[in-house]
This record gives structure tokens, C-alpha cells and sequence, in this order.
């Protein structure tokens, strides 16, 4: 063997054995060094007789390329396997708990929500959403929708009055959302498809009624809508809004100063449980009342009752939540209790949309 | 309104079940709101004997009995005095619920004796106020033993009770609600009792009369009676004090029984007066203020102006319409009556009994508007049935006025009902029904026009859309078809205006950072109202449902902060809170905002609150606030750096630690920041609370711009950063640094980011020092060192205008 040979066994061997990348570095500078001993024989070329020097050189060449390519090897197992003990020490308890991201904290009121729901339903149906003032005037909240003053039906409303003023007029909170009707139909002239949600106020307290709580009124007002028209809106709404595919509403006469003629509706539902089932007539439940708008309230905004007719309905939006979503208690609605609204609310980005559901 | 299936049978021939009898009423608009079988009720309660009754070995005052009930005997304690053996009673076994005592039966021991049952009274069944003993009944029931006693007494006569819209009063009455059965295919309307047909036999010794003027003849156009001499008051017969109980009516004497029967039956109040006990004529006249009478209720009212008074030469008898008086009631002894059968104006009837606070059957009826041309029928009935039940003799009628009409004349085209309701009826399926309600129906010769004339009974029908609805509700709403609403678009068109759009991103908006939405009440306690710049008086309830809400709001603050000090005392740490709603300025229409608040308490920033291993939650400063605040104008789609910052903040804030935000000088967007520790105090809730509160009506509306959103700039140039440290006096805003900064050069400076802020001694007293980092964006060429150094040359130079700020070398 000769010594070119022994070299290379012997580097080759060094390499296989190094065991950190220390040792490696040292046999890389014994062999290829400025002074290692393969660098030393490519030296030595210059003193061999011209003969010698190509197949000498050539054999020099190929024993550092082979220590070369051994060193790479070498040098990237050895550079895997303190990587690899590196992150054997660096393990974390994947069981600590992380922070909640704010967008999981956060929630939206049931009637916020249910007012998105309601008002998505008729936009698609071409109702525009209109709004007016909590403090209303007498004229707005009864006057003009034919409820005179003596009438028996004021004193129904238990209605909160402010303080009389200098000319004896009084402000009232609006006992219901149709004074918007009013200010609607003074502001604009039919065709008029209008929704108004929106807080009204009544004095009464127990578990089924709140002094404060929202309504919702529709109003539709053009030459030929009638009351099939009413009962098919209404009939579209509560199968949208119930997400269900039939309900069964039953429409009874009723009264109401403002319509005429007037009925109050009512879905039927069975109870399974706690859970309430829509559909069949073995319960009657009231949701709103509704009619043909009153020839005295279209006369009282300059609106020709032999020209124009429409329908308007008025429904409990805090009422429309508790049925579908089933909060037991109404006053809870208001009481700010973060468990309850933790419970009953919404995620943030659970927008209400026809596409998407409701 | 309530009344028994067998009276109303008393009107309506009908071969129609309870069943139908019910869904009839409710659909016609007369909802049934509660049906009492007490056939089903009382089903328990049944015929027993009482074989054996001995003492009670440790009670005198009770036995025990041994009762038979039909199947077997059974020892009953009884402590009526009544209770004997022989006796045929009323039986109700264990696992019986007992009204009149609220009470389900058990196996009870009493002093020591078991008793199976109970032997009952008739108050025990609520069938009258008798407690004195046990029911005692006659040998007719001896066959009777083991079965039913609400059926063999009769007493099994279902009690219906329907709720009557303020527009029908002619439904106060049996006979009413009779008609719309019979007009909604339920039967036959039996022909009417018109009671006392005789002219009478004598002329009444007592005189009635009106005292009134012109401008209120219209308050009591008519009083009509007759004098009854010789009768004979006392208990009213069985069947009728069933009926009265059966409807919660007290039975008193048969003379006022008349009158509640009457009532009740034809929706006609009558009143009955002791003639013996009146001086001279009896008159109507308005009520004078000094005046006073002691009522029926026995009460004494005062003050009667306003009132229709029925007076005698003397006193004030009663208030016409609404109650009686006590000194000149019936009573058993008495001898001779004058009935008074009298129309009064509603309105007048309704602001007087509202002024006194009296409710009664009669006001109920009279300010609902009974029918007018029932006067003399009352008179008459009321003759009838005082004769029949308690003898005496009739004078004749005696009159003082004429009642109005009471009908309409309404040109109508039945053709309307069908422009109204979509259904299709002929011009003969409309009038027959109209007629059936009792309306007339006259050809006007006029193509298909008619002329329909209201019955006196119904004051509400004033034109042709009421007369829809008689029609449709007598046809049933049912016969409505659902017609589908026309499309205005093929797609429906967006219809929320900006500021709708604006409510519903806030609540998002606030909610994606941690906030849960309350609604918090309108109205609140008036000294928090004027903690936070409320409390005006024209903002203040004048009939408040109590203390705690009598003022409306002027913020969302006062809402949202007890409400989170409620959650704290419950044990919920670091509420976030969140509302989005109205707040009230002043009382007119425009005086009302739309507000939306955040707050936050404790460590409830929005990095994470509370507790947590990898760092606890930071107590909640101004920058939470402000960055809510931020956050929410981004979401709204405005630029934050529109607005301006000014420390003027309303006193409820901390003064330091608080801001305005502002648009110009002239508009006021919002504030944030630390709730005053005072404010705190008074509310009792623990800080640090910070809180944000945004104007969402005060927002400048987005300008409408095309769908596109323009080109973007791209930019392959290497953007340049270059860091700054200012030595500032330690009031300098970094604000102003900041925008000093960024003006010095508009079109190559695209960012200045604020990252240190440091003070300590090594930069004297009074100073700080304030780091930046510039962000230039060459446009079209890599900048030279040169270019790069004269920009940050003219920020240097900024800054040091705007605040005196030095370089820090």
C-alpha cells in the first residue's frame, strides 16, 4: 500500500470516527489545512521530476476529493444530531392554556340579533327600515292614528307622560313603534314598504311584560294591497324567521283603532319537553296584530282613503326572541347579567343572511 | 266578560257544542280567554251520607263521622255544627283539590283520629260565601248518593269569559254576543224580551228632569224611570243569584240583583232608588265643585265638577252612569222604587270616572258607548222582572228628554270588501250579513252603491272600512287567501340607510373586541342621570314606574357601569360591557342620539384579563379606551387621523386621564377614557373602569363613491427607515411630535411610528425623551445618502419648531 493509500485510510477513518463537529474541524485541518498533510503533498508536487508530477497529482487530487465529500457527509449527520438534541430539550406542556381571542369573547344581544334576522327578511322583500323619536308627541303616538283623547284605548296603553308644558301639551314616551307610520307617511309619499323597529315603553312589570321593550312595525301603503297580501307577508316571515318549512297561523278579528278591519294572529305550536315545536293546532300562541291601515290615519297625513289603502302589523321583537330562542324570562333581557347574555347571545361573526341562514 | 253556556242559550237557539260555541267567538273577535267547567272542576265533590257521627274523643268540638259515599264508608272528621247522622252532604275524598280552601285533600290525622276526606260547606266549593256548616240537603238527594253533586244541583253550567275590544260594547251584554254567534252561522237569535208592556197604573208621586245649558244638554240627553209602589225586597231567587255568582257577582238584595242581571244580559245599566229616601224631583245636572256624596262603596267623593250629578232637592243621589249613592240605595225594608233608565255621555262618563278613580259595571258599559235607544226597554225590562220577583205596582213611564239615535247612514259599495280583503263576495253574500248583525241595507238606485244604516247598538261603526270589517269577520279571516307581494326588483336592493349601517357595524365592531352587548333601560335613577349631564326637567318622567327610572338617559355610562358592578358582586371579574343605543338630549324629535359604549373594568383590557400564567392581565388605563375608541371609528370607516384629541373631557372622567373626540372645532364625536374615582364612589362600584362613547349620529356619512376602489401605487423602491430620539420637556404631546414629524416632508414620509418613550435623571428634570422611527418611500429612484440626510434634516427642524425638541446625539 502506499503511503498516498495509508493516508487516505487513515483520514477517512478519522472522519467516520469524529463524533462532534470539533474532532472533525481537527482532521479536516490535519488533512486539508494550510499545513495538513494532503495539502503538504499537492506542496511537494512542484519537487517531483516532470514525469512524476501528472499521475501523482492526479492521485493526490482524487484522495482530497474523497476526504472532501467524506468531511460534507460527516459534517451534516454530526450537524443533525445536535440539532436533533437540541430540540430534544426544548419541549413545552402543549396543555397550558392559551388567552381567548377577543372575537370569542364578545357577544351580541338576542334582540340585536333578532332585529338583524327580522330586518334581513324584508329587505329582501323590499321593506325599507324607518325610524322615529322614544319621546313622541301626543298627536304622533294617538291623535293621529285615530285614538282620540277619551278614548278607552289611551288608557289601555299605560302610557309614561312627561311633565306638561306651558301650552299644556305633553310628551309621551311612544307606547308603540306606529307613530312611525305617521312620520313615515308624512315624509314620503306611496308606494311606501317600510319595517320601523325600534324600543317602545309601557308602564307594566311582571314576567311576561317590561316597561321598555322593542317592537317592530311594518307598513305597506300603495292602490291595491290588501289583506291576502298581509297574510301572505306574514305567512313568508314566520316560516323565515322560524327556519321552519310550514306553520300553521290562525287570524282572528280583532280591534285596533289605527286598522280596519284588524286581527291578531296566532302559530301554532306543540310543547315536546321544554322545547317549543311549530306547526299543528293543538296550542295557539299570540305573536302580533295586524290590519288594513285606518281610513282616519291615511285622512290624518293627507292620504286619500278612496285612493290608497295598505296594511300595517306590529310585533314584540323581545316576544319573536323568546320563542324562537327560548329565554324564559323577559325582564332578563335587560338586566345586563353577563352569564345570561354569555348564554343567550351571539357570536360576532354569526351575521344574519338569507344565503347563509338566519 | 263573562257569562254561562245556558244564559247565552237564553238568546241563541243553537244546536252548536261548547267546543264550537268557543272557536266561533274567538275567531269572530271575541277571544275566549278562560273557560270554567265545573262539571269538570268539581267532578269530585259528590253525594254522601253520613250514616254515624259520635264525638271525638279528645275535641268537643268535632265528630267523627262515618260517611257513606256510594261505595264504601269511611271515617270522616267533621267540625261543621251541622254534621249529624242522616245527614245528606257534599263529599270530596282524599287527593281532592278544594277551591275554597286552596287546598288538595290527604290522609290527615286529627287529634289523633284519621280522617279519609272531608265533608264541605258551600264556600269550600266557592259556590257562596256560607260557611256556617256544612251543605245540607233535602231527601231528593238521597238517590243521588255516590254520584255528581255539581249535577244533580245544576250548578254544572260552564262559565265562559271573553275579552271584548273597547270598540263593541254591544258585547256587554249576552244578548250581544248572541247576535254574532248567530250572524257567524252559530244559530238563531230568539226574539227579545221587552219586558213591562202595560201603561201602567197610576202617575209616579216623584218627577224626574235635566238641569243642563246648551253646552252639556249632551252629557245626559235622556233620563227615563217608573215608580214601582208596594214591593217586597229581600234575597233574589236561586237561578238568579247562581247566574250573578257564577259571573263573580255578589248577590245583594233582590232589587239590585235586577239591575246586575239586566246589565249583564242586555248591556243596559239601570239604577234603582229607595223613593222613599228622595225629597222631592229627582234630577241630572252637572256637578258642582263644592259638592260631595258617600257612594255605594262607602266612600265620600268630593269635588264633583265635571260630573253628571242625579240629585235630589237636597243631595246629590249619585254620579249618573258610573255609581250610586248609599242613602238613597234599596235596601230589604225597602218599599218604593223609582227605576232610572238614563243615557250618558262617553266621553263625560270616562274623564269623570277616571277623575275619581271609580271603576264599575256601569262606567265600564256607559263610556264604551251602550245603545242609546235601550232606555225605555231598561225602564220596562226593570218593571218586569221587580213585578215578577218582588210584586208592587207600576206607575206609568215617566220621561225627561229623548235619547239620540244612535245609527249612521253609510254609502257604501259592497264591492269594497273585496278592494280590501281580496276576497271575492257577491253584493248579496255582503248585505246578508250586514243584515244579520242587525244593519239595514237600502238600493240607492246609484249602479251598485248602497246606503247601510248602523243599529243604535254600535257606536263604533263610522264608515265603510268598518263595514269590511263586520263582513270579514262574520265571513272569517280565514277565507283571506295569501297573495303574494309584488317584487319591486328581481334581487332585492340594499335598503339600510348609512347611519342603520353604522348601528349594526358598531355592535360588531365592539363585540370582535371582547365586549358582550347589554341593553340597559332608557331610563334611569335621577341623580345618576345628573351625574352624567342629565336631568333635565322636560327629560323627566311625570309618572315614573319607580324611582329608579324617572329620568331619561343622557349616556350609555350610567347604564353600563351598575351593570357591570352588579356582575362584579355576582363574581364575574373584568366585565367588558358594550351598548349601542339611544341617549336623550332634549324632548323633540331631533333630541335623541344613537350612542355606542364600550367599558372595560379591572385588568379587562383587551390584551386578556385577569389571571394567566403567562402574565396576568394589566389593569385597564386610557389607551384601552382609546384604542376602542379608534377601533370602532376604523370600523365605521373613518379615518382616525381625522380627529382631534382634546383634554376637556365632561366631568365624570378622570381630568388627566380622558379626552374629547373631536372633528373641527365645532363637532363633538365622542369621549374616552378613565371613569372619575368620585363618579365610582357614588355608584358603588369598584375601578378602574375606562370607557369610550361615540356619537354615532354626529359621524360625517360616507360620501357615495363608485365600487371601485381606484389603482393601487406599486412601488418596487426599498423603503428607507430612519430612527430619531428627541429630547422634549416632559408636557410636550407626542402627538404634536408625531405630526410634526410627518409634515415635514408629505410625499416622501408614509410612516412615523412612535417607539420609545423614556425619562430618567441622565436627561435632567422635566424632560423625556420621545424615539422615532421615519418610514420614507422613495417614488421613482433609490435616494442618495444626500437626499436621505436633507429629509432627515427638515424632520429635526420640525420637530424642533413644533416643540422645541432637540436631536438626542
Amino acid at each position: 500500500m502506499s503511503e498516498l493509500e495509508t493516508l487516505e485510510k487513515q483520514f477517512l477513518q478519522a472522519i467516520d470516527q469524529a463524533d462532534d463537529l470539533s474532532s472533525l474541524e481537527t482532521v479536516r485541518i490535519d488533512a486539508l489545512g494550510k499545513k495538513g498533510k494532503i495539502s503538504s503533498l499537492m506542496q511537494g508536487l512542484g519537487k517531483m521530476p516532470p514525469e512524476d508530477r501528472k499521475s501523482f497529482g492526479q492521485a493526490v487530487n482524487a484522495v482530497k476529493q474523497a476526504i472532501s465529500s467524506a468531511l460534507e457527509v460527516q459534517k451534516s449527520a454530526l450537524e443533525q444530531a445536535a440539532l436533533n438534541q437540541r430540540l430534544e430539550t426544548e419541549r413545552e406542556d402543549i396543555t397550558l392554556p392559551v388567552r381567548p381571542s377577543p372575537v370569542s369573547q364578545g357577544r351580541i344581544h338576542p334582540i340585536s340579533q333578532v332585529w338583524e334576522e327580522i330586518t334581513e327578511i324584508f329587505a329582501d322583500l323590499g321593506f325599507a327600515m324607518a325610524e322615529g323619536p322614544h319621546i313622541e308627541t301626543d298627536e304622533n303616538n294617538f291623535t293621529k292614528l285615530n285614538i282620540p283623547d277619551e278614548h278607552p284605548a289611551r288608557q289601555e296603553h299605560d302610557t309614561f307622560y312627561f311633565n306638561p308644558k306651558p301650552d299644556g301639551s305633553r310628551r309621551v314616551l311612544r307606547t308603540h313603534t306606529s307613530p312611525v307610520q305617521i312620520r313615515t307617511m308624512e315624509a314620503s309619499k306611496p308606494p311606501i314598504r317600510i319595517i320601523a323597529p325600534g324600543r317602545v315603553f309601557r308602564s307594566d312589570s311582571d314576567q311576561t311584560h317590561t316597561p321598555m321593550f322593542h317592537q317592530i312595525e311594518g307598513l305597506v301603503i300603495d292602490k291595491e294591497t290588501h289583506m291576502g297580501h298581509l297574510k301572505w307577508v306574514l305567512e313568508e316571515f314566520c316560516k323565515a324567521f322560524f327556519e321552519v318549512d310550514d306553520v300553521t297561523m290562525r287570524f282572528r278579528a280583532s280591534h285596533f283603532p289605527f286598522t280596519e278591519p284588524s286581527a291578531e294572529v296566532d302559530i301554532g305550536y306543540s310543547k315536546v319537553g321544554d322545547e317549543v315545536r311549530f306547526g299543528g293546532d293543538e296550542n295557539w300562541m299570540e305573536i302580533l296584530g295586524c290590519g288594513m291601515v285606518h281610513p282616519n290615519v291615511l285622512k290624518n297625513v293627507g292620504l286619500d282613503p278612496d285612493e290608497y289603502q295598505g296594511f300595517a302589523f306590529g310585533m314584540g321583537i323581545d316576544r319573536l326572541a323568546t320563542l324562537k330562542y327560548g329565554m324564559p324570562d323577559l325582564r332578563a333581557f335587560f338586566a345586563g347579567d353577563l352569564n345570561w347574555l354569555r348564554h343567550y347571545g351571539f357570536s360576532v361573526l354569526n351575521v344574519p343572511t338569507i344565503a347563509g341562514g338566519l | 266578560m263573562k257569562f254561562t253556556l245556558s244564559w247565552l242559550k237564553d238568546h241563541l237557539e243553537t244546536e252548536a257544542s261548547l267546543e264550537e260555541i268557543l272557536a266561533k267567538l274567538t275567531l269572530i273577535g271575541l277571544e275566549v280567554e278562560d273557560v270554567i267547567n265545573p262539571a269538570e272542576t268539581l267532578a269530585n265533590f259528590t253525594i254522601a251520607h253520613i250514616e254515624k257521627a259520635d264525638p271525638h274523643p279528645d275535641a268537643d268540638k268535632l265528630q267523627v263521622c262515618a260517611v257513606n259515599n256510594g261505595k264504601e264508608t269511611l271515617q270522616v272528621v267533621c267540625g261543621a255544627p251541622n254534621a249529624r247522622a242522616g245527614l245528606l252532604g257534599v263529599f270530596a275524598p282524599v287527593g281532592t283539590y278544594v277551591p275554597g280552601i286552596d287546598f288538595t285533600l290527604t290522609k290527615a290525622k286529627i287529634r289523633g283520629v284519621e280522617s279519609y276526606g272531608m265533608m264541605c260547606s258551600e264556600s269550600e266549593l266557592e259556590l257562596s260565601e256560607d260557611h256556617e256548616g256544612i251543605i245540607d240537603l233535602d231527601e231528593t238527594a238521597a238517590s243521588h248518593i255516590g254520584k255528581s253533586y255539581i249535577e244533580f244541583a245544576g250548578l254544572d253550567d260552564p262559565i265562559i269569559d271573553i275579552y271584548i275590544t273597547p270598540n263593541r260594547p254591544d258585547c256587554l251584554g249576552v244578548r250581544g254576543v248572541a247576535r254574532d254567534l248567530a250572524a257567524a252561522g252559530l244559530g238563531k237569535l230568539k226574539p227579545a224580551d221587552e219586558g213591562y208592556d202595560q201603561k201602567g197604573d197610576f202617575k209616579s208621586p216623584l218627577n224626574i228632569g235635566l238641569e243642563f245649558d246648551d253646552e252639556t244638554s249632551h252629557i245626559c240627553p235622556a233620563f227615563w224611570g217608573r215608580y214601582i209602589k208596594g214591593v217586597t225586597n229581600g234575597p233574589s231567587p236561586e237561578w238568579l243569584q247562581q247566574r250573578l255568582r257564577a259571573i263573580g257577582l255578589r248577590p245583594i238584595n233582590a232589587l239590585v240583583d235586577i239591575t246586575n242581571y239586566i246589565s249583564f244580559d242586555r248591556g243596559r245599566p239601570l239604577h234603582v232608588y229607595d223613593a222613599d229616601k228622595v225629597s222631592g224631583t229627582i234630577i241630572a245636572r252637572p256637578g258642582k265643585s263644592g259638592e260631595s256624596f258617600l257612594a255605594l262603596d262607602g266612600k265620600d267623593y268630593d269635588d264633583l265638577e265635571g260630573a253628571c250629578v242625579i240629585a235630589d232637592d237636597k243631595n246629590p243621589l249619585g254620579l249618573g252612569g258610573i255609581l250610586g249613592g248609599e242613602l238613597s240605595g234599596s235596601t230589604e225594608d225597602t218599599k218604593n222604587v223609582l227605576i232610572e233608565s238614563a243615557y250618558f255621555d262617553p266621553i263625560q262618563i270616562a274623564m269623570t270616572g277616571r277623575k275619581h278613580g271609580i271603576i264599575s259595571d256601569a262606567r265600564y258599559r256607559f263610556e264604551r258607548g251602550i245603545d242609546p235607544q235601550s232606555v225605555e226597554t231598561g225602564v220596562n225590562l226593570a218593571t218586569k222582572m221587580i213585578i215578577d220577583l218582588c210584586g208592587g205596582k207600576a206607575s206609568e213611564l215617566i220621561k225627561a228628554g229623548e235619547p239620540p239615535k244612535g245609527t249612521k247612514e253609510i254609502p257604501f259599495d259592497p264591492q269594497r270588501v273585496t278592494r280590501l280583503t281580496g276576497v271575492k263576495l257577491s253584493n248579496q253574500q255582503v248585505t246578508k250579513t250586514l243584515e244579520d248583525l242587525g244593519f239595514t241595507c237600502n238600493d240607492t238606485g246609484k249602479g251598485d252603491q248602497i246606503t247601510v244604516t248602523s243599529p243604535s247598538w254600535r257606536p263604533d261603526i263610522d264608515g265603510p272600512a268598518d263595514l269590511v270589517e263586520e263582513v270579514i269577520r262574520i265571513i272569517g279571516l280565514d277565507k283571506v287567501t295569501p297573495t303574494p307581494l309584488s317584487r319591486p326588483f328581481g334581487i332585492a336592493r340594499p335598503v339600510l340607510t348609512g347611519k342603520q349601517k353604522r348601528v349594526r357595524l358598531a355592535k360588531r365592531a365592539l363585540a370582535a373586541r371582547g365586549a358582550v352587548e347589554a341593553i340597559t333601560w332608557s331610563f334611569i335613577k335621577s341623580d345618576e342621570a345628573a351625574l352624567f349631564g342629565g336631568g333635565s326637567p322636560e327629560l323627566k318622567l311625570a309618572n315614573p314606574i319607580s324611582s329608579d327610572m324617572s329620568d331619561m338617559r343622557p349616556s350609555l355610562l350610567p347604564g353600563l357601569i351598575p351593570a357591570a358592578g352588579r356582575n362584579i358582586a355576582r363574581g364575574t371579574n373584568d366585565p367588558v360591557l358594550m351598548e349601542v343605543g339611544e341617549v336623550y338630549h332634549s324632548d323633540e324629535a331631533d333630541g335623541q342620539s344613537v350612542n355606542a359604549a364600550i367599558i372595560r373594568v379591572g385588568s379587562g383590557s383587551h390584551q386578556g384579563a385577569s389571571r394567566h400564567w403567562s402574565g396576568n392581565g394589566a389593569k385597564v388605563t386610557v389607551f384601552d379606551a382609546k384604542a376602542d375608541a379608534i377601533a370602532l371609528l376604523d370600523a365605521l370607516g373613518q379615518d382616525a387621523n381625522r380627529f382631534q384629541f382634546t383634554t376637556d373631557a365632561p366631568a365624570w372622567f378622570h381630568p388627566g386621564r380622558s379626552a374629547v373626540i373631536r372633528l373641527g372645532p365645532k363637532i363633538t364625536i365622542g369621549v374616552f377614557g378613565e371613569i372619575h374615582p368620585t363618579i365610582l364612589k357614588q355608584l358603588d362600584v369598584k375601578g378602574p373602569i375606562v370607557a369610550a362613547e361615540i356619537n354615532l349620529d354626529a359621524l360625517p356619512e360616507a360620501k357615495k363613491k363608485s365600487t371601485s376602489k381606484g389603482a393601487m401605487e406599486l412601488n418596487d423602491l426599498q423603503p428607507v427607515k430612519r430612527d430619531f430620539a428627541f429630547i422634549v420637556s416632559s408636557d410636550t404631546k407626542a402627538g404634536d411630535v408625531i405630526r410634526a414629524a410627518s409634515s415635514a416632508d408629505k410625499k416622501m414620509i408614509t410612516n412615523i411610528t412612535l417607539f420609545d418613550v423614556f425619562a430618567g435623571e441622565s436627561l435632567g428634570e422635566d424632560k423625556k425623551s420621545l424615539a422615532i422611527e421615519a418610514t420614507l418611500q422613495p417614488k421613482t429612484k433609490t435616494m442618495t445618502d444626500e437626499e436621505i440626510d436633507a429629509i432627515a434634516d427638515k424632520i429635526i427642524a420640525a420637530v424642533k419648531k413644533a416643540t422645541g425638541g432637540e436631536i438626542r446625539s
